[in-house]
């Protein structure tokens, strides 16, 4: 963005004119709105002393110190304010997608405004960073190339060439399929062949008085015997070894891409729907695995069988395979239109079909809502209501469906008529033999049938295609939490954790601005404040689910970043507001960090979380089975379980992100006292919406909008009478008088309770 | 916050930031304050609230008739500088009927493109019929009612629908 010479043409003429002798451009955003928010390209652009702006009135201000630019952005429009400290000097608007450009661009103009004002040269540029991913960009980069591609770019048929990075390992049986293919094609050309001389040396001869020759039938009729059964041997081996094949690259491409899946980061999947991360996995790579298995092979027969006949028919009679080849692209293009047709209707009943099921998951795991406020035939209603647009869209198709097969069989009827009529014409000018003819109609009807499924073929192209580049969009995403190159060896930790002028940046949103927190070995540190403040951002740092946009948090005195990411996870036990429980016994899932655990170490564990005897108390003891998040467990019991597994695995750091903030104050009070052999000597960092949860912090972080603004014990931080005790009143003030129950409150509650349960569905 | 609706009468100006300043009847002055619609698609002159910069409400407006020209003026203007959604009046062309498709559209603010990242994202509001389409910046577009876009741009809606 800062070289001039990319400046884009339409602006390039007028520049010369706007710059003043011996001033130069540096930076330039081009804007895509303007003020009344209408589509209209604009440039502001700066210089070394001067911002300009390209638009109608083409204003400047000179850089000065007390010059500031604002970003701001809302309903997808972002908004760069110029202000000096009286008032706003001018406003540019653009649409999101200029965004990153807008924020590079305000650094470029913070860099000159200060050199300008201090009268130092600029200092080096940041690194520049995805704002989408947080990768760190190539400084010749202005996107980052993963976001981008995936964002843009619509699925070209050529993705599916880089599928043979997964078929190259089959290279040689693929070879031998296909000369299996070549043969088998082969072998089912000859029957056909073998037609004309049992017309023309056998049965016309006949009819002419000439007796049968049994030789002569034996001889034929073993041939076609012969082939038949040599074609079905070559069928058999080929489909055999391409199936097995195709399956196998399959498998690859599935497995590969869950394990690439895995290493990405939580930021991925924090964009991503689980339901289309399934399909991807699932879905997709069986359609391309059915796709190479079953229409590229039968589409290639199909061409060889194609190419084959005319090198036979036209060595027999040029003149007559002419005329029959003839027709059949036009055939062959007006099937290709009626499917087309036919396919745009077979999307629109695919989405039809997903309203009918969308009216079922929404009022399916609402029915308690849908029950209590007594909507039951609404529902029905508006279930009938898809069900009618169904039928109508289903309707509309049949009307073409039901004639798409007999279209197809009335042309290819025409055009053997066409080789009828041509045929006899020649035959009675004894051009050809009536042996000759009949061979030319039994090659012919075979492609005849074949011309329907080949024109299917670029349709079902263009979704193996779709589905490729589905794939290979997550097999190109680079992570953002990269593996170091050469991973310094992580030593025992101690526990100390040392928070080093950390920022981080969400999208471009600056969640965190200049964290500074030294963490002593088996402190217990109380992360405080509003939601939306930072706290659960800083502990994501703090196990490298993100990585920090500026500054460094280290350990032992290294660097998060230089460490491998498995290493150091080992050392931190995580307990959430929302235990996850797979599917298994409990045995399993508290041993989930660690397989290797004995029997009676996972004991040990659950007595010491205070899971023991709700344990013991289940049908089948450690071994009774809980998954599909526990529900036959309360909130309590799965929370101790997981408190076991952060338990068992023994880590020096342990973070409880609102462990106790979904049970009930009884439930929280077992809980808490689980925890508290869970927190004996390790660093603790606790994050808690319940004040009193943190009583036994040995210090009381407070965050506010991204910044640490107290640090203190309970009693330190009440004294000062600021951010800390505001919290602390407010709820205090809550739990003294609790507001009256009104209508609107009961309602909420339902909707609350049974607004859990799609998410539970989900995993 | 507040469970009573304030209705009564205040002052607006806007500052040399270009910021509005409100003044309650308690007397004390919030600048930046936004005004939002409560109900921005399906009834856009009903109920349009002022909000103060930390997102609390200040004064409920049940329509803007009801109020002096000058505040009426600034509340308008600045409502046109925060809403946009661009309606579709045409679309010209798509890069794609498989997404993520690039769509080339006239709006009522003029040509532009969009990239749509998947059918999901076009969204039919139930009581009006009206389809919204967010685009991969977050942009909404609005198409008010399909069937009176031109036949071209209507097949390929439909494509997509």
């Amino acid at each position: 963005m800062t070289a001039p010479d990319t400046l884009p043409e339409a602006w390039r003429g007028q520049l010369p004119a706007r710059l003043e002798p011996g001033e130069h451009l540096i930076a330039w955003l081009e804007i895509d709105l303007d003020d009344r928010l209408d589509f209209q390209p604009g440039l502001v652009a700066l210089t070394d002393r001067r911002l300009v702006a390209f638009a109608e009135d083409g204003r400047s201000w000179p850089l000065t110190a007390a010059l500031k630019l604002a970003h701001h952005d809302h309903a997808g429009v972002g908004t760069l304010e110029l202000e000096d400290t009286q008032a706003r000097l001018a406003r540019w608007r653009y649409t999101l997608g200029k965004s990153p450009a807008a924020l590079r661009f305000e650094r470029e103009f913070v860099r000159q405004r200060d050199s300008v004002a201090s009268g130092r040269p600029p200092p080096p540029a940041p690194a520049a960073i995805c704002p989408i991913c947080q990768m760190q960009l190539q400084p010749d980069e202005e996107d980052c190339p993963n976001c981008v591609r995936e964002l843009h770019t619509p699925p070209s048929t050529w993705t599916l060439l880089r599928i043979w990075r997964f078929a190259k390992p089959y290279q040689w049986r693929l070879l031998a399929g296909f000369l299996l293919t070549l043969a088998a094609t082969a072998a089912t050309l000859v029957p056909p062949y073998l037609t004309m001389p049992l017309m023309d040396d056998v049965l016309i001869p006949y009819q002419n008085g000439t007796p049968i020759d049994p030789d002569k039938v034996a001889w034929l009729l073993g041939g076609l015997l012969g082939s038949a059964t040599l074609a079905w041997g070559l069928n058999w081996a080929r489909t055999y070894i391409l199936a097995l094949v195709s399956e196998r690259i399959g498998a690859d491409l599935r497995t590969t891409t869950y394990e690439h899946l895995l290493k990405l980061s939580h930021e991925y999947f924090g964009g991503k729907r689980t339901g289309d991360l399934l399909a991807r996995i699932g879905s997709e790579t069986d359609r391309i695995n059915v796709f190479l298995s079953l229409h590229l092979l039968d589409f290639a027969t199909d061409v060889l069988m194609i190419v084959m006949t005319s090198v036979i028919l036209f060595s027999i009679n040029p003149w007559l395979a002419l005329v029959t080849l003839v027709p059949l692209p036009i055939i062959a293009w007006m099937i290709h239109i009626v499917r087309d047709k036919l396919r745009t209707g077979f999307e629109q009943i695919d989405r039809v079909w997903a309203e009918v099921t969308s009216v079922l998951a929404d009022t399916i795991p609402g029915v308690r809502v849908v029950k209590a406020f007594a909507q039951e035939a609404r529902e029905a209603q508006r279930f009938r209501e898809a069900n009618k647009h169904n039928l109508e869209v289903n309707d509309r198709l049949n009307r073409i469906w039901s004639l798409f097969a007999p279209t197809v069989g009335l042309l290819t009827e025409i055009g053997i008529l066409v080789v009828w009529a041509f045929g006899i014409w020649l035959v009675s000018k004894d051009q050809i033999t009536v042996g000759v003819l009949t061979a030319f109609l039994a090659y012919i009807s075979r492609f005849y049938t074949r011309l329907d499924s080949m024109s299917r073929i670029i349709s079902v192209t263009q979704k193996a295609a779709a589905g490729a580049k589905r794939i290979f969009d997550i097999l190109d995403h680079v992570s953002s939490v990269p593996e170091p190159a050469n991973p310094v060896a992580l030593p025992p930790l101690k526990g100390g954790i040392k928070i080093d002028n950390v920022s981080f940046r969400y999208g471009n949103r600056a969640v965190l601005h200049g964290i500074d927190l030294d963490i002593a070995q088996g402190e217990m540190i109380g992360l405080v404040g509003h939601s939306g403040s930072g706290k659960s951002t800083l502990v994501n740092l703090i196990c490298r689910f993100y990585d920090v946009t500026e500054g460094a948090i280290q350990v032992e005195g290294i660097d998060l970043r230089s460490v491998k990411i498995a290493d150091y996870r080992r050392n931190i036990g995580l307990v959430l507001q929302e235990p996850f429980l797979f599917f298994g016994t409990i045995a399993e899932n508290i041993a989930y960090g660690k397989p290797e655990a004995t029997r009676a170490e996972i004991v040990a564990a659950a007595r010491a979380a205070h899971a023991h005897e709700f344990i013991l108390r289940q049908p089948h003891g450690y071994d009774s089975l809980v998954g599909e998040r526990g529900q036959s467990l309360s909130g309590g019991e799965r929370q101790r379980i997981s408190i076991a597994r952060a338990l068992l695995i023994d880590p020096c750091i342990l973070i409880l992100d609102e462990a106790t903030s979904a049970v009930d104050t009884e439930t929280e009070f077992e809980i808490q006292s689980a925890l508290n052999n869970l927190i004996k000597g390790r660093t603790t960092i606790a994050i808690a919406h319940r004040l009193s949860t943190l009583r036994r912090a040995d210090r009381l972080v407070v965050m506010d909008r991204g910044r640490i603004v107290e640090i203190g014990n309970h009693d330190d931080l009440m004294a000062r009478g600021g951010h800390y005790w505001r919290l602390y009143m407010a709820q205090s003030k809550q739990l003294d008088e609790p507001p009256p129950l009104g209508e609107d409150e009961r309602a909420a509650a339902v909707v609350d309770s049974v607004e859990k349960h799609p998410a539970e569905a989900k995993v | 916050m507040s469970r009573k609706p304030v209705t009564g009468p205040f002052g607006l100006s806007r500052n040399s930031f270009g910021q509005l300043v409100y003044v309650g009847a308690d007397g004390a002055a919030h600048e930046g304050i936004v005004p939002v619609r409560a109900f921005g698609l399906s009834a856009p002159d009903y109920g349009i609230a002022l909000m103060s910069a930390d997102g609390n409400e200040l004064q409920w407006i049940e329509s803007l008739d009801t109020l002096p020209a000058d505040s009426r003026g600034l509340i308008v203007e600045e409502l046109a500088q925060r809403e946009f959604i661009p309606e579709i009046h045409r679309i010209i062309s798509v890069s794609s009927y498989a997404t993520p498709s690039t769509w080339q559209v006239e709006t009522d603010r003029g040509a532009t493109s969009l990239i749509l990242k998947s059918e999901d994202d076009i969204r039919r509001l139930r009581t009006t019929g009206v389809l919204l389409i967010a685009d991969s910046q977050g942009v909404h577009f609005l198409i008010r009612d399909r069937l009176a876009l031109d036949p071209h741009s209507q097949k390929i809606l439909k494509r997509f629908l």
